[in-house]
């Protein structure tokens, strides 16, 4: 019983991982936390369902999801964050509130408040490994999410994107007089992030066959406390954070009751902030060391 | 007990390490009430960080900091304020949003009860106000009194942090680099200011690096080269001392 | 007065309340994300008090505010080793994290809420919100003001002035969370009924919204704000559905326009006489 949690923690902790990732990727480049990326990754779980529903495979939803919550991404990126690059971070902060305000109304509107669910299951099957029972979705959850993060990995480590993001992340004053182009940058990290919130919304939707205009601020919010706990300016830290918080959320339900999961999952957030406010991968000092 | 007045400030073997790097190594200094002390040195010597130091911005590694044989080196910042250590700052730190009048007005000391703090400011103590007017005039900033303080030109706003600086007549002040960017004129009103506020009490210590200036002005000189005292005395003894020209070789005098 | 109208002006006054209690903190520049957590502690605590132990709404209500501001300073303490976005997220978690305290407390209802408070007025919840905002602007002209004000704008440079950003900036939370209580206590007795989800992030944004658009430099800012916030939609009908988008593109739009919301402090050196002290 135990492990079967486990399992369900991890698959939980993989879409946390995801979302994690992106608000961390922003956060470790730009020092914003776009508050938009728990709507991006709502409408991909709609992106992606709607490809669903037209019986379409999944792989194409994933694809539809990602693409479409980054395509959004951009437009939250050129108007909610370009115009207030140089103000404080809490401005462009609270910009990105008033989309994710905005995202979410068009969301209720376009597709109901009502949940959607999906009439039947999209990949059926459960596999018996030893005592734990694991489903084809729960499989697929955890695949995609190591796919995707090990792309991440290579193009944040191997490609001259992946680079220029990093350069940025370090000083983007020097990174620009070295020549890479800042604005583009932003871009792309914005992008990026809202790809991986997207495929993390077209999981989650597929995962519970249902979706809902709210999972943003009821799952994605959570997220930001995930980043936290791994460590903001690591943002490999989430690679932790994600299944760490994922189980012990699942265990607080399974043995506390699900009332009290969201006590627990904060009160860690903020336990970390007081006590170890790098993260749990955090260097020495929360402001040195390789952010992305 | 002796009968002589104890030194206004005194640093008594104050270092201050970051990590490995030694920023100030067994400095000692003094000043004596009513003085006016130099401290000069090439840049990156530890002049500001000495003066971190006795605000209470950076605790001393070891060593203690004196304001009338009252030792307060790990008091907090605002304490080590009210208590009579007033310092301006090599880039100005004014308020952003606040006029020359309410600046004059933020730095006095609380005087009566906290009640008496929430009503609006002019049913304040008088001698708030009083005070404030006087500080004003004492620096000839009355034209510009509702004047953004950001707003004016640089060296008008040097004068204003002077100001604030002095308005809750503290016992010592630390000017760091006040004459910087000035022209000749300039400076000389700020030298003439400074030794009116020498004949109110006030003990100073400067950071500069107009030499004319400083020789000009101090009663006595402490030279500092990474973080070390070099010399010490007399503005005439120091112009010709060796190592002090050694270490200021290729520096502008 | 049509119960139509006494309405609006309710919603009115309680989000003027909260949107005063996100300014006060807001002022030493520290952004809360999660007053809504001090709200639902005090409407909590005035329902208990009213309900189950027959204290008058007045005296509950000083009470609740009491109490929540001591738990306000001992957040304000630990808040003291964040800032800016940090600390947002940490007020953000803490909101949440009372939501699901009440969520979980079954003594008080959880997540089924909590009923049996008595109505009241119109008038009295505006007695309430302008005793409050009348002063917070008297404390405006105040020296206090001016040493928030300069804590807020340069800490280290006003702690080498003298003042004690510590003692301020704790203060303020405290005072954020007393007047978000008495929000909280007015609103269960206006809608006499309250649960957990009345309290959630959503909640604390109205209050963030209402100061950000209304003026987050001046008290009267959150009037503003408060009005826009419950007026407007009424006025926009035909955008119905629609509203909570424009209240993001009109965040957006102000933000990007006249970054300090509606009203603020040179708006009101035009209106009133300069004064000298």
């Amino acid at each position: 019983m135990l492990i079967q949690q486990l399992v369900n923690g991890l698959t939980l902790g993989a879409v946390y991982t995801l979302i994690a990732l992106s608000f961390s990727l922003v956060m470790g480049i730009l020092g914003v936390l776009n508050l938009a990326i728990a709507e991006l990754f709502m409408l991909g779980g709609y992106f992606g369902f709607a490809v669903v529903m037209a019986q379409l495979p999944l792989p194409l939803a994933l694809v539809a999801g990602m693409a479409g919550a980054a395509l959004v991404a951009a437009i939250v990126e050129r108007i909610g964050y370009q115009p207030f690059r140089t103000a404080s971070v809490v401005t462009p902060m609270l910009s990105t509130l008033g989309f994710s305000i905005i995202l979410q109304n068009v969301a209720t509107n376009v597709w109901g408040s009502d949940p959607l669910q999906l009439s039947d299951e999209v990949l059926s099957g459960r596999f018996n490994i030893g005592p734990v029972s694991v489903s084809a979705i729960q499989l697929t959850v955890l695949g995609v999410t190591v796919l995707l993060v090990a792309l991440l990995a290579f193009l944040v480590q191997r490609t001259s994107i992946g680079r220029a993001l990093r350069a940025v992340a370090e000083n983007r004053d020097v990174a620009r007089l070295l020549g890479v182009p800042a604005g583009r940058v932003t871009l792309i990290a914005f992008m990026l992030s809202g790809a991986l919130a997207g495929a993390a919304g077209v999981l989650i939707g597929v995962h519970y066959a249902a979706i809902t205009p709210y999972i943003g601020v009821e799952i994605g919010l959570k997220a930001i406390a995930v980043m936290v706990v791994g460590g903001t300016t690591r943002i490999w830290g989430a690679l932790i954070a994600g299944p760490l918080m994922g189980v012990v959320e699942v265990m607080t339900v399974a043995y506390g009751g699900s009332q009290i999961r969201d006590f627990v999952v904060y009160g860690f957030m903020i336990l970390i902030l007081l006590l170890r406010p790098q993260g749990l991968l955090g260097g020495g000092r929360s402001d040195q060391g390789q952010r992305v | 007990m002796t009968l002589i007045t104890p030194p206004r400030l005194t640093l008594d073997r104050v270092t201050k390490t970051f990590g490995g790097v030694h920023a100030l190594t067994d400095l000692s200094l003094e000043v004596a009430p009513g003085q006016i002390v130099g401290l000069i040195g090439p840049n990156g010597a530890g002049k500001t960080t000495t003066f971190n130091v006795i605000t209470g911005a950076y605790r001393a590694t070891s060593g203690t900091v004196l304001l009338d044989a009252h030792a307060v080196t790990s008091e907090p910042s605002h304490r080590i304020a009210r208590a009579g250590i007033m310092r301006t700052f090599q880039n100005i730190r004014l308020f952003s949003d606040m006029t020359v009048w309410e600046h004059l007005l933020v730095a006095q000391p609380h005087t009566g009860s906290f009640a008496r703090r929430l009503l609006p400011t002019r049913f304040s103590n008088p001698h708030v106000i009083e005070r404030a007017e006087e500080v004003l005039e004492f620096f000839g900033l009355g034209e510009v009194r509702n004047r953004l303080a950001r707003s004016l030109p640089y060296g008008l706003q040097r004068k204003v942090e002077m100001a604030r600086a002095v308005t809750a007549r503290p016992k010592l002040l630390l000017l760091d680099e006040p004459v910087a960017g000035m022209n000749h004129d300039e400076a000389e009103t700020i030298r003439t200011l400074m030794l009116r506020l020498r004949e109110d009490g006030l003990s100073i210590l400067l950071i500069e690096h107009d030499m004319a200036f400083v020789m000009n002005l101090c009663d006595h000189l402490y030279v500092l080269d990474f973080g070390v005292l070099i010399a010490q005395g007399k503005p005439d003894e120091i112009r010709t001392n060796p190592a002090v020209l050694d270490a200021y070789l290729g520096q502008a005098a | 007065m049509s119960m139509y109208y006494a309405g609006l002006l309710s919603d009115i006054g309680i989000l003027l309340l909260g949107a005063l209690s996100v300014y006060i903190i807001l002022a030493t520049g520290q952004l809360s994300l999660g007053n809504a957590g001090f709200m639902g502690i005090g409407a909590y605590l005035t329902s208990y008090l009213t309900v189950e132990v027959g204290v008058p709404v007045t005296v509950a209500l000083i009470i609740a505010a009491l109490v929540s501001g001591a738990i306000g300073i001992a957040v304000g303490f630990p808040a003291l080793r964040l800032k800016g976005i940090y600390l947002a997220m940490a007020t953000l978690g803490f909101g949440e994290m009372v939501r699901s305290f009440f969520q979980n407390f079954a003594a008080m209802g959880g997540s089924g809420g909590f009923h049996g408070m008595h109505h009241v007025s119109t008038g009295y919840i505006w007695t309430w919100a302008l005793v409050i905002l009348a002063a917070i602007m008297l404390i405006e002209a105040s020296p206090i003001w001016l040493e928030i004000r300069a804590v807020r704008d340069d800490e280290t440079a006003a702690g080498l002035v003298g003042l004690n950003p510590t003692e301020i900036k704790v203060g303020a939370f405290g005072c954020g969370a007393a007047v978000a209580a008495i929000a909280g206590g007015l609103f269960a007795h206006h809608h006499v009924y309250i649960e957990p989800g009345n309290f959630s992030f959503e909640r604390s944004i109205d209050f963030v919204l209402a100061v950000i658009l209304g003026g987050s430099t001046v008290a009267p800012g959150a009037l503003a704000g408060a009005m826009l916030l419950v007026i407007l939609p009424e006025y926009l009908r035909f955008l119905a559905d629609w509203r909570f988008a424009a209240f993001g593109a009109l965040l957006i739009g102000m933000l990007l326009v006249r970054r300090q919301g509606l009203l603020d402090r040179a708006l009101f050196r035009f209106v009133l006489p300069r004064s000298r002290a």
